[in-house]
């Protein structure tokens, strides 16, 4: 489904990424995890545009997609949470959502503003849809809610939501559970399996280990820059050169 | 749906107020005084797309408010063209322009694209003022005609008040449909969230320009009605003064608000008539006013008044409350 080759990525002298290769399979939840500054976020980034590496590829289905920019990947079904949260604050929860289906639809800036008839039928869609996605992650009663003024743990979810209305073939959440409580842990495990359900594949990268290694069919790991190690989560747990990198020995 | 339906119905009474007022207004210089609440009206909406909406900012808008008003004025007064043509012209010409330097700066955020805008306005200042030839320098274009349809010369408050608002409200209503849909939505994201926005698809890059190219249509057609309303025209309207004044009535009206830059634009517009009577200190009072409104109402006129409301009702919920326990 998603395959990296040889990624490396350079800041200015400082090698962020050193030849990082793996593939996601197609409907699996596969976790990123890594020591702080393994470089995982940075790999987050350049699959989904934002940098551009300075050596290798990234093929999605087969197709290279190493220097698409951030638009056009959406159109290709890759679409990304981030770990601080970006909402639209100033929008209500549905408006989050019915934004993630802008590339699901098409009325340009005149059908808009003339209100021409095909975009008042689309308008409907687009907002039937996104109130079933905030049903699907349990947010439907707080469509009319201004999206700036949601708890923290709200706000993932809402994040999630709006990148599941874009109809993602992929999605990567870059620490979903940073900043949640227990509960909502737990929550969000459940939501990413019932993501998986429908067909989408999940990559993630992860600090929470009892949730990677609860989840993930499949964990990558990270260090300065390298990847470590790769493999099952029982695999990974029981690698020495992961132990020795997570407990500073060498 | 009933949201969508209290936004029409809120709409209609508006315009049928606006279009109401000169039947109240038959002779008075109030009437002249609406007429370039219209205008600055418009050009307020048409920044308040770019600002409000997109959250881009122009510190050069009055350049192509005067670009409608020279292209029209400069043309009509020379060939017997049917100034409306001339007036789509204008409007296509301001379009095209920003739709070439928008590509390249607004590429720019914050404090580099005012600078960028700025200095796009110095630039066409000073090609309003030193190509005399053409636009007649600082002492400015005489002689402009009124615009007419067939024998109906639009050359009176009254006529030019019917003229101008309804170009006015026409933009509003497009600009208030815009908001809710697609394009709207899209707008927002980018003011909010930029890079949020381009991972969920938007392209960030054309929707801005596109909204630019937009504003600055709207906002050479207010110029090309200026120009013959007004019949005169001269570089000092059209400098860095003005597109900091629009910038004003937007802020005070209340970002992202149509109703806002109405409420802005009429303020501005009309404040400086009302303050005549300090004399001199009208300008201490205009600037005080500025500074209390931007300290105590960040969100604006429109936005202001939505929290009083919010405060009254509170209030009067508290009283109900108590008295029902006692």
């Amino acid at each position: 489904m998603l395959r990296l080759n040889g990624i490396t990525k350079m800041f200015g002298g400082l090698t962020a990424l050193e030849d990082v290769s793996f593939s996601v399979n197609e409907g699996s939840i596969t976790g990123i995890i890594g020591p702080n500054g393994a470089g995982k976020t940075t790999l987050f980034n350049i699959v989904t545009g934002l940098y551009t590496q300075t050596a290798g590829e990234v093929y999605l289905n087969e197709k290279n997609i190493s220097f698409s920019n951030t638009e056009k990947l959406a159109k290709l079904g890759l679409v990304r949470t981030f770990q601080n949260v970006e909402l639209f604050g100033q929008m209500t929860v549905l408006e989050n959502v019915m934004v993630g289906l802008h590339i699901r639809s098409s009325s340009g800036i005149f059908s808009c503003a003339f209100k021409l008839p095909g975009h008042h039928k689309e308008e409907k869609i687009i907002r039937e849809k996104s109130m079933e996605w905030l049903k699907f992650t349990g947010m439907a009663d707080l469509a009319d809610m201004k999206a700036g003024n949601l708890p923290f743990g709200k706000g993932r979810l809402l994040e999630i939501s709006r990148a599941l209305a874009a109809q993602p073939r992929v999605i990567l959440m870059d620490e979903p559970a940073a900043g949640l409580n227990t509960r909502e842990t737990d929550e969000l495990a459940l939501l990413i399996r019932k993501i998986r359900e429908t067909g989408i594949t999940v990559t993630l990268v992860e600090h929470d280990m009892d949730l990677v290694m609860d989840i993930c069919d499949s964990v990558v790991v990270l260090n300065l820059g390298k990847k470590l190690a790769e493999g099952t989560p029982r695999q990974i747990q029981e690698n020495p050169q992961v132990i020795s990198a997570y407990l500073g020995e060498s | 749906m009933t949201g969508e339906r209290r936004q029409i119905l809120g709409f209609i009474i508006f315009a049928a107020m606006v279009l109401a007022a000169p039947l109240f207004l038959k002779g008075n210089y109030l009437l002249n005084v609406l007429v370039f609440v219209g205008i600055n009206t418009m050009l307020a909406v048409a920044l308040n797309l770019l600002l409000g909406y997109a959250g881009q900012i122009s510190l050069g808008h009055a350049a192509f408010f005067g670009m409608g008003a020279y292209i029209s004025g400069i043309i009509t007064t020379r060939f017997s063209i049917d100034p409306f043509l001339i007036i789509i012209l204008a409007a296509f010409c301001a379009g095209a322009l920003a739709f070439i330097i928008g590509f390249p700066i607004l590429k720019l955020k914050g404090h580099y694209l005012a600078m960028a805008t700025l200095g796009f306005g110095i630039i066409m200042y000073i090609i309003f003022n030193e190509t005399v030839d053409f636009t007649g320098g600082p002492s400015g274009l005489p002689g402009i005609p009124n615009l007419h349809i067939g024998s109906l010369v639009f050359d009176n408050d009254w006529n030019n008040y019917y003229l101008v608002w309804i170009f006015t409200l026409a933009v509003m209503l497009l600009s208030i449909n815009l908001f809710q849909s697609r394009i709207g939505r899209a707008l927002r994201a980018i003011h909010d969230s930029e890079v949020a926005a381009r991972v969920m698809g938007v392209n960030s890059r054309i929707l801005k320009v596109q909204i630019f190219a937009v504003s600055a249509v709207i906002s050479a057609v207010a110029g090309s009605l200026y120009a013959h309303i007004m019949t005169f025209i001269a570089p000092a309207s059209f400098g860095f003064n003005f597109s900091v004044e629009l910038l004003t009535m937007v802020v005070v009206g209340g970002l992202g608000n149509i109703y806002g830059s109405f409420l802005g634009a009429a303020i501005l517009t009309m404040l400086p008539e009302f303050l005549r009577v300090f004399q001199d200190f009208d300008i201490v009072i205009y600037g005080l006013m500025l500074i209390l409104m931007t300290m105590f109402m960040p969100g604006g006129l429109v936005g202001g008044m939505q929290k009083i409301t919010e405060f009254i009702v509170a209030k009067m919920k508290k009283i109900e409350d108590k008295d029902a326990q006692a």
